[in-house]
């Protein structure tokens, strides 16, 4: 099934991404799960990380052929301990409906990096048990991680400026 | 028969430097150990850089126990509200000391998170810089705060500075009129006749960060 | 209190209105969290510090999912079998528990961790980590600085081990490069970054012992601490923090002499591990409240992402250093410390025991270390000796460029990993070709530990509680980053 994935994903890797410990796969929204099942099967016993990516900013990224760049990627880096190798799993989430399924039934170990990534960039991970924030306060508005979302920094004050913030 | 004639076995002295010399050398610290600082505050009680030379290494868990309240880390916007609460739970009188550069101004984390200076939230008696400052650096703060309660009054916290001398002057004498009065036993910046103009350092939303030095907040 | 009065702007009389978001005011009469204003809402702190769904509810308004994990249920039913909530055996009713709050200031929670439990008396049912007290958007301000400066801010996640956050950013920043790096950068990076291992693992015994309620332990870990530190103090400048390892290599070459200092430090080290070894292995009670407590199964530990010490404690032989390795460490001679029943017991001797590997590749380190280059010699990448500013103008300004505008990284994506002393340490870093990285992530190991809290609470007691969470070794620097 993992050979299947990669057959409809068609095209090398995008130049320069050195991969010193694995290879990028990327399936669509639908054929996610099923993808990271299969790899589950094939002994990747546990998913390291997952995060999210907001490609705002840089839209004109390589991608290989036949994939259709969105705004925001969520990525999946699974681990086999038994075979010591690592893959990625980019998956393009577009902007107006950013849902993905969530991994939580494949790998428990996901939940917190679900919210995460649902917290500072707002992919809702459907299927999860707990889709709330975890890093912002409750009553916090915005989603920071974004790239229409300002830093927040505020100007420095120095001597001569009028009195403390 | 007074005061002279008693040989022996009396000690005499004002009673402010007594309740002085009590409140220096048994100051308490509250655990409020945040971030990287706390490590370093830890430091500081434990062996090489011993705390308990100045009375102060026992560190009560309670705020109703605690006179001290040393911030040590980076306040975010999350512990904000929780920061102020201990603080409130404090009993008089209580010091705040404020340490590393995250806690006194933000330091260099000057986004969206991150409160920028625990003055926005608590009066603030003595800032200790540094990233982490050293344990050197922060027993000198706890010094200087020893001196600064030695050498108050006990009635007030800081020497009455401005509250009741009316608005800023600048150096030609000239009426800064920003509305502002120093010296607040409350935190600096916020005024009762511009309450919106610090939040607890929680806007919980995307902060407005557009404004220019010269603006009054 | 006649400053209150002062700044009291009704001049002590009531005000007319609640003020909204103003809790600044001076406590002016009476307990301020009581008060209630019109409408009888509460007013001032109570409410602000709530956090609303991200606490843990009482069981009728949790879903069954979400039940699950805080039962610490985690491993997959088998399909089609629906959860029902009766069948996780909580015995008690709602009115029988009590909801409690842990922290966020709390003297045992590691930093600002906030535990909410479900207690039936002493007994732990449900178990919910709120985070986010320390978030600090250093993923957001790693977008705004360059890779030159991306070390400041990233050794401040992990603030335990600071090198291994620079390193495993530096390893990334290589690895888009294709830098290829000197042998000695590579065997001076693994001494600080074992050292480091050495002090973060005494830092966690120190701490560990003192929530068991042994504080001696607490003041002689951190006595050989200082012995790290004051080394890294003259290596790197600082004791913390110390913005040493950077793309390219490291910042400085070591101080002379340093191979005394080095020696120093692992017999001291050696000799009092072996102390503390009989302080707490032996100890009576140290080993009743450590065995069998907050134990958790392999399969448990890998559903749940678990690494580090914490997976090892359940038999997994996984060490990055030696099944993926980085840096020099296939070179070296080392054991992994793995556990039987993964339990407190088991944690803390692999950590102790780790301890005394670190010093065993310490000792390696010192003989093999090659001469030559601290750091790659490419100009794109490094900046010039400094003794060369002020004989070369063009020394000056490549400088100049590199410490301002920085240098540019090939367009890519990498994903890097490390074994820190919580567990695997990664960093995901996407680059446009631009000085500054695009997107930083880091995998935060203490992060995913968090996780397993409540299954490993789950049925033990209050006290219990304490000792779980001091031995997954949670900071939360890089839990909320």
């Amino acid at each position: 099934m993992a050979d299947g994935a990669r057959a409809a994903d068609a095209g090398a890797s995008p130049p320069n991404d050195t991969q010193p410990s694995g290879e990028v796969v990327f399936p669509t929204r639908e054929q996610y799960v099923a993808v990271v099942g299969g790899y589950r099967g094939a002994g990747f016993e546990m998913c390291a990380d997952l995060c999210g990516v907001d490609y705002l900013a840089h839209p004109a990224r390589r991608l290989p052929e036949g994939v259709q760049p969105e705004r925001f990627e969520v990525v999946a880096n699974l681990l086999s301990l038994s075979r010591a190798r690592r893959v990625r799993l980019r998956v393009q989430v577009p902007e107006a409906d950013a849902v993905i399924a969530s991994l939580f039934d494949l790998y428990p170990g996901v939940e917190a990096m679900e919210r995460e990534a649902f917290d500072l960039f707002g992919i809702v991970f459907e299927g999860h048990p707990d889709m709330t924030r975890i890093l912002m306060p409750e009553d916090w508005e915005g989603h920071p991680l974004r790239k229409d979302y300002g830093v927040g920094r505020v100007p420095v004050q120095f001597k001569g400026a009028p009195g403390p913030r | 028969m007074g005061l002279e004639d008693l040989q022996h076995n009396f000690l005499t002295g004002r009673l402010e430097d007594l309740v002085k010399w009590a409140r220096t050398y048994s100051m308490w610290p509250a655990t409020f150990g945040l971030a990287c600082c706390a490590i370093e505050m830890m430091s500081v009680g434990a062996a090489d850089f011993d705390l308990a030379r100045f009375g102060m290494e026992v560190f009560r868990a309670s705020p109703r126990q605690a006179d001290l309240m040393i911030v040590a880390g980076r306040v975010s916007q999350k512990m904000a509200p929780v920061l102020r609460q201990v603080y409130d739970q404090m009993m008089e009188p209580k010091w705040v000391l404020s340490m590393g550069v995250c806690a006194s101004t933000g330091g260099m984390f000057n986004n969206y998170a991150i409160v920028q200076g625990v003055d926005q939230i608590v009066p603030v008696d003595v800032y200790a810089p540094g990233c982490p400052p050293t344990p050197e650096t922060l027993m000198h703060a706890i010094l200087t705060l020893h001196e600064k309660v030695r050498t108050n009054d006990i009635t007030h916290r800081r020497p009455p500075t401005g509250s009741d001398t009316g608005p800023l002057t600048d150096d030609q004498g000239a009426d800064t009129d920003d509305g502002r009065t120093h010296g607040d036993e409350t935190t600096s910046g916020w005024t009762p006749d511009r309450p919106d103009a610090v939040h607890l350092g929680t806007p919980r939303r995307n902060p407005v960060i557009a404004r220019s030095v010269g603006e009054p907040l | 209190m006649t400053d209150v009065e002062a700044t009291s702007p009704a001049g002590g009389a009531d005000p007319p209105e609640p003020r909204p978001d103003t809790v600044l005011d001076p406590p002016v009469r009476g307990d301020e969290f009581s008060d209630r204003g019109p409408g009888d809402e509460a007013r001032g702190l109570v409410a602000e510090t709530s956090e609303g769904v991200q606490e843990l509810s009482s069981r009728a308004e949790t879903g069954p999912g979400q039940l699950r994990r805080e039962v610490g249920a985690v491993l997959r039913l088998p399909e089609g079998v629906a959860v029902d909530p009766s069948d996780i055996d909580v015995e008690q009713s709602d009115d029988e528990t009590m909801i409690i709050n842990m922290g966020p200031q709390h003297p045992s929670t590691h930093g600002v961790l906030r535990l909410m439990l479900e207690l039936d008396g002493e007994t732990v049912l449900r178990t919910k980590p709120v985070i986010g007290y320390l978030h600090t958007g250093m993923e957001k301000t790693a977008e705004e600085l360059t890779y030159v400066q991306g070390s400041t801010n990233v050794t401040r996640m992990d603030y335990l081990a600071p090198l291994h956050n620079e390193l495993v950013l530096s390893l990334a920043v290589e690895a888009l490069l294709g830098v290829e790096m000197p042998p000695r950068s590579d065997w001076i990076r693994m001494l600080l970054v074992e050292l480091n291992r050495v002090s973060s693992h005494l830092m966690w015994m120190a701490t560990n012992g003192m929530d068991l309620g042994s504080t001696s332990m607490m003041i002689y870990g951190f006595r050989e601490r200082e012995m790290v530190l004051a080394f890294f103090e003259k290596t790197t400048g600082l004791r913390m923090n110390h913005n040493f390892i950077r793309p390219g290599g490291t910042a400085a070459d070591l101080p002379d002499g340093w191979e005394d200092d080095v020696t120093v430090i692992c017999d001291t080290v050696m000799s009092r591990t072996d102390e503390y070894d009989e302080l707490l292995t032996g100890q009576p009670l140290f080993r009743r409240r450590s065995e069998a407590v907050g134990t958790l199964s392999a399969e448990e530990a890998l559903a749940l992402s678990l690494t580090g010490p914490v997976l090892r404690s359940t038999g997994v032989p996984w060490d990055l250093r030696r099944c993926m390795p980085y840096l020099r460490y296939d070179e070296v001679d080392f054991d992994v410390i793995v556990g039987t029943y993964g339990d407190n017991f088991d944690r803390y001797s692999i950590r102790l025991n780790e301890i005394r590997e670190s010093v065993r590749i310490i000792r390696q380190v010192i003989e093999k270390m090659p001469a030559g280059d601290y750091r790659v010699q490419d100009k794109k990448v490094t900046p010039p000796p400094r003794a060369r500013i002020d004989e070369s103008m063009e020394a000056l300004i490549h400088h100049f460029k590199v410490f301002t505008e920085g240098f540019k990284v090939p367009e890519g994506e990498v994903y890097v990993a490390i074994e820190s002393p919580r567990g695997e340490l990664g960093c995901y870093l996407v680059s446009d070709g631009s000085p500054k990285p695009y997107r930083m992530h880091i995998r935060g190991p203490s992060f995913v530990n968090l996780q397993g809290l409540p299954l490993m609470m789950r049925g033990g007691l209050v006290a219990d509680a304490v000792a779980v969470c001091s031995t997954i070794d949670p900071v939360m620097g890089e839990v909320d980053r």
